[in-house]
């Protein structure tokens, strides 16, 4: 949560999952939905789910806390939204993934490929003067990778996103999402308050 | 059941017949033409010719709300189709029944801005509940038993079915127990509730030294009549009702105070913002009830009572919201509710009422609003199904007559919507076809929709229309000379129409009233007169409804007239 000059609370960030019915114009539905009740889309991602004719949507939403609070309620009031999950306090797994192309001629081109292997990215691409990397994670890492790659001339800039899940249980009886042991798993990447919205 | 091959527009009568729909309001236009050529075979569902399909979406809302099914409206693509939505907007807020079934253009020419195009499942997107573009006639059947599935259940709304026209004229096999089976993973409608809900709520309830039950449409809606009352006598509490919830609780019962608001009875305003427990029953708190949420009733904790989950805590937070059907959680909720007296706090209901006696008309010789409704009143007993506009009649309407019976008040309260009385009361005589049917009508929204007088002609449907002819808009008046420093502007209607000329010019009786003391007679005269009138009650020109709490306030800005 953010505050303004006044120090209330002004805008709210919230991760929303939702599994959809794979039909024409459920986006329209919900992207309107969004609209009159005043929803503000930091970003949205779509695809098929795992269960046929249904889509997953990662959507996170920002506005004022008392607005953003009810787009899981108004949401499910849709038809077509078969399930709907405001996975904001819960334990979470998210990505985003940004495409971007960087000037890269052939005198500092090796700098920025150092560049590309200390963040882990792929490069999926070489061009005469450019390459493009494919980056993966938090957005903090993101961020960081473009702010670093600026000085070399970035050309595109091409992101997702984000997509999220609940954290596995970890123990038997536990609830997916739930807010414990996950500091001992190193493989996940943990979110904290600055980087994830999750908090 | 053999499925029998049939052409779109016979799929679209059997499926509506298989619906239980008897009567069907609508206008022709091209591309709905070949469900007309086919609805004359089906000597069963009998269409109402409307003269502008708005009317068709009103008629169909107010044989909805009154009768409890669904309503039908049907209107050709482009204007006939865009006509409609100020009737679905109306029917959403108000959550009504209604399924509409538009014509589209040819399946070939949608998209390409042919004659009469509209895309009206976009354009109705944020009035409807849920609505289809039907593109195989095979579709049509299921689309339409989905439809009415949705339109129905849990918190009513308007469904919209957009049929293009070579659909209609394509064949498929209709199969009414194959196609009825409903397969909607999202859509689950609430029933009974939560225990862990149920169980606060109860608690609070048998806690609370000044309970007030807020009743609203939701009693009506679920038909929770019984229930409301078993448990406002069980538990003594006050019934508030809200401007929708009138006539959900009987008018003559001791525990009844009437509606709060805006405009609505002082008492019960103040009732409401002295109770230590509001106990809101299909209710959403809406603003005009409300006012400032911070200030409202601010002693009290909230139990919200709701079937459609995304109302709770949307105004105001509910300390004990119960997500479910309004009669079902009422049936669980009663058992184990205290029997208790509230002596104290009913003598201080009381005590209100004596101190605001806000349905005291003022002393003058002068044809008040609040005469004429007193009077109808009056002469009928409470026992007439009442539909309004929107206006200072209506404020007029919602605190003068005294209802007698369940759901008869049939009124445009969320969307606030001008000219809603004329075919609403057209529908709810047609489903009502044994009971006295009073639209109380202003002359502004008279005029937006008085062509149905023809509609109500044409299908010898003996609806009373009671103009409150003041010459004005008269909330328009009244706000401008209280929030606009007198400034007047567009709320004087010059050149109305001589409306008993204009009842005679569609064939029907016409009368005038411009006395007090011609009141009764008049009204008499219209309730034995065996088809449509028009009374015109020719009222004082200018004149305030009050009690008011202007927008946004609370009671402490409550202001009542002087008498």
């Amino acid at each position: 949560m953010t505050t303004n000059t006044n120090g209330a609370a002004a805008f709210q960030q919230r991760t929303i999952i939702a599994l959809v019915q794979d039909r024409p114009g459920v986006l329209a539905r919900i992207s309107g939905l969004f609209r009159r009740r005043g929803f503000n889309i930091a970003s949205l991602t779509v695809g098929r789910s795992e269960r046929p004719g249904l889509s997953r949507m990662t959507f996170v939403v920002e506005g004022p806390p008392h607005v953003v609070q009810h787009v899981a309620a108004q949401l499910d009031r849709l038809v077509e939204v078969v399930e709907v999950q405001d996975i904001t306090e819960k334990n979470i797994v998210w990505r985003e993934l940004a495409l971007i192309k960087v000037s890269a001629p052939p005198e500092n081109r090796s700098e920025v490929l150092e560049l590309a292997n200390v963040f882990r990215v792929n490069v999926i691409d070489i061009g005469a003067h450019s390459l493009t990397m494919e980056v993966t994670g938090g957005r903090n890492k993101i961020n960081s990778l473009i702010e670093l790659l600026r000085r070399f001339g970035i050309r595109e800039v091409i992101r997702t996103g984000r997509v999220a899940t609940l954290r596995g249980a970890l123990i038997e009886g536990q609830e997916e999402g739930a807010h414990t042991l996950t500091e001992s798993v190193e493989h996940f990447y943990v979110p904290t308050a600055g980087d994830s919205g999750s908090v | 059941m053999v499925a029998k091959k049939l052409n779109g527009g016979q799929i679209v009568c059997e499926a509506l017949l298989n619906e239980g729909v008897d009567v069907v309001f609508g206008l022709p236009g091209g591309a709905i033409l070949p469900f007309y050529g086919e609805i004359s075979k089906y000597p069963n569902l009998r269409h109402v010719l409307v003269r502008h399909e708005q009317g068709a979406a009103h008629a169909a809302d107010g044989y909805a709300r009154s009768t409890g099914k669904v309503g039908v409206a049907c209107a050709t693509s482009g204007p006939g189709a865009t006509n409609l939505i100020t009737g679905l907007a109306t029917a959403m807020m108000d959550s009504a029944p209604v399924v509409a079934i538009t014509g589209q253009v040819g399946r070939a020419a949608i998209g390409t801005d042919a004659f009469q195009e509209t895309d009206i499942t976009g354009a109705t997107l944020p009035v409807t509940k849920h609505n289809y573009l039907v593109m195989r006639a095979q579709d049509i059947g299921p689309t339409i038993h989905e439809a009415f599935h949705i339109a129905r259940t849990g918190r009513p709304g308007p469904v919209l079915i957009d049929i293009p026209k070579d659909v209609f004229q394509e064949e498929a096999e209709y199969d009414y127990e194959r196609d009825s089976q409903i397969d909607l993973p999202g859509y689950q409608v609430a029933s009974t509730a939560d225990e862990a809900q149920v169980e606060k709520a109860i608690e609070l309830i048998n806690e609370a030294e000044r309970p007030v039950i807020l009743a609203g449409h939701g009693v009506i809606i679920s038909r929770a009549f019984d229930e409301l009352r078993e448990l406002a006598e069980k538990a003594e509490i006050p019934v508030v009702a809200t401007l929708l919830g009138i006539s959900g609780f009987p008018e003559d019962h001791p525990l009844f105070v009437g509606f709060p608001g805006m405009h609505g009875l002082a008492y019960a305003s103040l009732a409401l913002d002295e109770a230590d427990l509001i106990v809101a029953i299909g209710s959403r708190f809406d603003d005009r009830i409300v006012g400032d949420p911070k200030r409202f009733s601010p002693r009290s904790k909230k139990i919200q009572i709701d079937i459609d989950k995304a109302e709770i805590n949307k105004t105001l937070v509910a300390d004990a919201p119960v997500v479910g059907d309004v009669k079902a959680v009422l049936g669980q909720i009663n058992p184990k509710v205290k029997s208790t007296k509230h002596t104290d706090w009913l003598e201080r209901v009381e005590h209100l009422k004596a101190e605001h006696p806000s349905l005291k008309i003022r002393e003058t010789d002068e044809l008040l609003g609040q005469h004429v409704i007193k009077a109808l009143s009056d002469v009928t007993k409470g026992d007439a199904i009442i539909c309004t506009g929107v206006g200072q009649h209506q404020m007029w309407a919602a605190q003068h007559y005294r209802f007698t019976n369940a759901n008869s008040w049939f009124s445009s309260g969320g969307l606030g919507t001008m000219g809603y009385e004329v075919p609403s009361a057209i529908g709810a005589q047609m489903g009502n076809p044994d009971r006295l049917v009073w639209s109380i009508c202003g002359d502004g929204g008279f005029q937006m929709t008085s062509m149905e007088l023809a509609t109500a002609v044409e299908n010898r449907l003996p609806v009373k229309y009671a103009i409150l002819n003041n010459n004005h808009l008269g909330m328009i008046t009244q706000w401008q000379g209280l929030f606009y420093d007198g400034d007047f502007q567009a709320e004087t209607y010059s050149a109305n129409p001589d409306f008993v000329k204009l009842a005679e010019a569609y064939g029907m009786k016409g009368i005038r009233v411009t006395r007090q003391e011609d009141l009764e007679s008049a009204i008499r005269e219209a309730n034995e007169h065996p088809g449509p009138v028009i009374v015109d009650f020719v009222i004082e020109k200018v004149d305030n409804v009050y009690p008011m709490i202007p927008a946004g306030g609370s009671v402490e800005e409550l202001i009542e007239e002087s008498l």
